[in-house]
């Protein structure tokens, strides 16, 4: 194939999209490790996260950063309150009930969604500049987008690997009895690792707002391929969940250059399904 | 220093543990024998508060352990190491030894006991970085007592540290349960290799079906007519 300037750019935005989504399998991934619950309604927050950024901004006229940092301290809140008030009651029941419980939480937040700020499509109203470079147009929303979730990611891998919290947070999802001898009380542990997957759903809020217009179902756009991604590189894994975003993206991306934008989640859903007959474990999962 | 008066114990409904006394005096290495299914491991269970106590008392240095919470009895001195070790097999042995000092009367003195458990076993000081997964089975339980001494406990229960081990590797690890002892910990075995561990702790208490059947000094117990008979086979 003669080169391309524009499979090139496709490929770069491929990557930067890998970013934020690589970002917001690391917040379910570390949910679903630490407190083994899946979160379907995990992109409703990131939801909640944009409507505060929307709010704070354009109804009390704060300045965006402010808005952002309330945003994730917000979402965090909402992380931590979802897990002390719906799921530790649920923690030894069934999965099926977790899901149907978590899910009853998305509709939940979809639907008070859309009562308190309508079905309409928002947005900051921000213009960014489209870097030109060698004929290729990289949006300069993308590329903050994406250093800022690879910034984020490489401080949550500091902590996890530096701090005691961070160490336990690690131990607690390969063996949450033991843990209990070494004076870890789990019930914390599960508290903190939810608040910061909070934390992170609105880091990635604050990052996709920069892109898209919020609504009460756009959730919908990005729950499904956190999913996906992260029961690809194997649910709890979050090295794995890494690599699957850019997989995905890089599907998505490349599937839009060659055909269209609607295809590439196509290839990349229909990709997923195979694999899932391939490798049900997720490609670099070690649990069934 | 540990004592068990008539203490009941179980899962749910089912009692596995049947009015059992038993002390620990400091300093002292206390093995208790059984067969498979005695209650060994659901008494050490029990101590280190994972399992609840039914009926009776456990107190540790005169500190009753009934109301302590599981996540609070390692600040009273008690470190367990586990069945089957339970090492974090996807850590290195370094992430494994920072959480033997996960709490916070132990974090202060991370680098020092680290110092001494490397001391103790150089070789995982040759392999800190490695991941404890990829270890040799003695390796492995090196690194799991070294995970429980990391809070410088003053009382330290081991569960069959022999189990699952080649032959070789078993004397092994007697001789670091031994080495251990050296150094003036006080411990309570669990074990179904009578013979060795008899020979490396001063007391024992022989348990069948959740009760205390025979106990004395573990000289005179390996010399005890029914105890040869029905354990030692010889």
């Amino acid at each position: 194939m003669i080169f391309d300037i524009f499979l090139v750019e496709a490929i770069i935005n491929g990557i930067l999209f890998g970013g934020v989504l690589a970002l917001l399998a690391l917040g379910l991934n570390l949910v679903f490790g630490v407190v083994d619950v899946v979160w379907i309604c995990y992109a409703e927050l990131v939801m909640v996260g944009m409507y505060s950024i929307y709010w704070g901004n354009n109804h009390f006229e704060l300045p965006l950063v402010i808005c952002v940092v309330i945003a994730i301290l917000a979402v965090a809140l909402l992380g931590f309150l979802i897990h002390f008030l719906v799921i530790r009651p649920i923690l030894g029941k069934p999965p099926i009930n977790q899901l149907l419980v978590t899910g009853g939480l998305l509709f939940f937040m979809q639907s008070f969604a859309t009562l308190l700020f309508t079905g309409d499509f928002r947005n900051l109203g921000l213009h960014l500049p489209v870097l030109e470079l060698a004929e290729m147009y990289i949006s300069f929303s993308r590329l903050i987008a994406f250093v800022t979730a690879l910034l984020a990611m490489v401080a949550l891998y500091m902590f996890l690997k530096r701090t005691y919290l961070g160490t336990a947070i690690r131990a607690i999802s390969q063996d949450r009895e033991v843990v209990v001898l070494m004076g870890v009380n789990p019930q914390r542990v599960y508290l903190v690792a939810s608040a910061l997957g909070g934390g992170l759903a609105g880091m990635g809020a604050a990052l996709l707002i920069l892109q898209y217009d919020v609504h009460p179902l756009i959730g919908i756009s990005f729950g499904p391929i956190t999913f996906m991604i992260c029961v690809l590189g194997g649910l709890g894994n979050m090295i794995g969940g890494f690599i699957a975003a850019f997989v995905m993206s890089q599907l998505i991306s490349l599937g839009g250059f060659f055909l269209e934008t609607e295809w590439g989640y196509v290839i990349a859903f229909v990709f997923f399904i195979i694999m899932m007959f391939i490798r049900p474990q997720g490609l670099f999962g070690n649990r069934s | 220093m540990l004592e068990l008066n008539n203490l009941t114990a179980g899962y749910g409904s089912f009692q596995a543990l049947f009015s059992v006394n038993l002390e620990v005096k400091e300093g002292e290495a206390i093995a208790v024998i059984g067969p498979n299914g005695a209650g060994k491991t659901t008494l050490l269970r029990t101590i280190s508060g994972m399992l609840p106590v039914q009926s009776g008392n456990l107190s540790m240095e005169g500190t009753s352990l009934k109301d302590v919470p599981p996540y609070r009895i390692i600040d009273l001195g008690i470190a367990h190491v586990p069945e089957n070790r339970r090492l974090f097999t996807s850590m290195s042995i370094e992430d494994n030894l920072r959480m033997g000092a996960f709490t916070p009367n132990a974090r202060p003195h991370y680098e020092e006991r680290l110092d001494f458990i490397f001391n103790l076993f150089p070789r995982l000081k040759e392999r800190r970085s490695q991941i404890a997964g990829t270890l040799s089975g003695g390796e492995q339980q090196m690194c799991a007592i070294g995970r429980a001494l990391m809070s410088s406990p003053k009382l330290l229960l081991m569960d069959e540290p022999s189990a699952g081990l080649a032959p070789v590797i078993v004397n092994q690890v007697f001789q670091l349960v031994q080495q251990i002892r050296d150094q003036g910990l006080t411990v309570l075995i669990v074990e179904q290799n009578i013979e060795q561990v008899l020979q490396i702790v001063d007391r024992a208490y022989l348990m069948e079906v959740g009760t205390i059947k025979i106990s004395g000094k573990a000289g005179e117990l390996i010399q005890s007519e029914s105890l040869r008979k029905a354990y030692v086979g010889l």
